[in-house]
């Protein structure tokens, strides 16, 4: 049975977008400070620190949790995913990313990590999402600039771009454009 | 806000779970999704010296029916049960209540039995468990225990749970033949800790409702079946001995008010099932 001391530091070992990753925590280490201190990731947000604003979240196996409620110590052998993993290459957009930034879907960009993550993970496991849904899973984020209205319009295009429907909505009606 | 230390025990199996809560009794607690003890760790609300993580442990991963009840134990995320094909038709309630636990980037790590022992008195998953006369199952080195649902909640986050001892399992009876279900719940916004969540369990003999957010913890009175004034008048009678307070959220009358009010609509709702009709689908998400 792994026994960890209070004031020691400890190894964790993991994958990180796709890559293997270690790092040496407290036992009482966030997942966000391990991140974003442990291994230099900082695409992850620090908001309230109880799990109300949604501004850390990443994927954990596959589906979105608070980094914030997650001890570093639980993560051993997990796929972690952040904000970081979702571009393609250096240089250019995710199709998720992409969709936020025609729909200018943010503005301070705090929350904006978060929410990706959370629609990237949500995407993944149910490609056709109905508006409710998106509502629903954009409602586990605090974001303060956008009202959510663009938020909710690019994650459904980026859906349709992602089924290879093209963009879900003709122009006139992106109050954007 | 970070988390004062603590020591860290991954339990491999029940028995180093049980071994570690009797070697460390009052100064351990145990997490499993984290949702409810991480918050108060933060906050420092909490400060225990040893955290026994049970969500590596296989044999409490797995919900399964036990002599007509849903038995749910500890490691079960609230999003693996919502997944599971037929909860609707064998827990109603539970199903329609769960989409109202936090978010789903919450439930995502949440357990049920992790929100039983934290025993918010505002909190869907306790409420259902008093409403439907659900058990808790309690489990220590040297000895098992269960107790009913409404008798494992003592208070404002106080419950009958030893110092030694840990939640294996939680168990919800299933839906019954000619019985009715309903839901409801009030909070400022979705995912909010409720300012009064409502169930309700009608059958031929009684009608059961279940108030949370009011009292200091979940609380059911059963009824004879009544209608038009003298269901106002039980229902009054409820709402006044729950012993309402006043918060940021809400005032105290308006918290009676809505018991008197979503108490009755969910309440009506069940019973359509004893008339033979039909009653509001699960709904998710909006009441």
């Amino acid at each position: 049975m792994p026994q960890l001391d209070a004031k020691g530091r400890h190894a964790v070992a993991f994958t990180l977008n796709g890559r293997p990753a270690a790092v040496e925590v407290e036992t009482r280490t966030l997942l966000t400070d391990a991140l974003r201190h442990g291994l230099g990731a900082t695409g992850t947000h620090v908001g309230c620190e109880h799990g109300v604003c949604g501004a850390c979240t990443v994927s954990i196996d596959g589906v979105p949790a608070r980094a914030c409620l997650t001890l570093a110590v639980g993560i051993e052998g997990c796929a972690i995913r952040t904000v970081e993993g979702l571009a393609p290459e250096p240089g250019r957009l995710g199709s998720l990313q992409a969709a936020f930034r025609r729909h200018h879907a943010l503005q301070c960009g705090f929350c904006t990590a978060g929410i990706l993550v959370s629609l990237d993970a949500y995407l993944a496991l149910r490609p056709s999402p109905s508006r409710r849904e998106i509502t629903e899973v954009v409602g586990g984020h605090l974001c303060r600039c956008t009202g959510y209205a663009p938020i909710i319009e690019a994650a459904l295009e980026a859906a349709a771009e992602l089924r290879g429907e093209g963009p879900a909505l003709a122009p006139s009606e992106n109050a954007h454009a | 806000m970070k988390p004062a230390s603590f020591g860290y025990v991954r339990a491999e199996s029940l028995e180093e779970a049980l071994d570690a809560l009797r070697q460390h009794g009052p100064e351990a607690r145990i997490i499993a999704g984290g949702q409810s003890l991480m918050p108060m760790l933060n906050m420092r609300l909490t400060k225990p010296a040893m955290l026994v993580d049970v969500m590596r442990i296989a044999a409490l991963k797995e919900p399964h029916v036990e002599k007509g009840a849903l038995v749910v134990p500890a490691g079960v995320r609230q999003a693996i049960l919502l997944e599971r094909p037929k909860l609707a038709d064998d827990l109603p309630l539970l199903a329609s209540a769960l989409p109202w636990v936090g978010h789903i980037q919450t439930r995502a790590r949440g357990t049920l039995c992790g929100s039983v022992a934290h025993a918010d008195p505002s909190a869907e998953i306790p409420l259902c468990l008093v409403a439907l006369e659900g058990e808790v199952r309690l489990r220590a080195r040297r000895k098992a225990r269960r107790i009913t649902a409404e008798a494992f909640f003592t208070g404002m986050m106080v419950t009958e749970k030893a110092d030694d001892e840990m939640i294996e399992a939680i168990a919800y009876p299933l839906r019954r033949r000619g019985t009715g279900y309903s839901f409801a719940e009030v909070g400022r916004r979705h995912g909010d800790f409720a300012i009064v969540a409502c169930a309700a369990v009608v059958d031929s003999a009684r009608m059961r409702l279940a108030i949370g957010g009011v009292a200091d913890r979940p609380t059911a009175r059963d009824f004879p079946h009544l209608d038009g004034s003298a269901l106002d008048d039980a229902l009054n009678a409820f709402a006044w001995d729950l012993g309402a307070g006043d918060d940021l959220h809400a005032t105290a009358r308006y918290r009676r008010d809505l018991v008197r009010s979503l108490g009755r609509r969910v309440l009506e709702d069940a019973a359509k099932v004893t008339k033979g009709e039909t009653n509001r689908e699960a709904a998710p998400c909006r009441s």
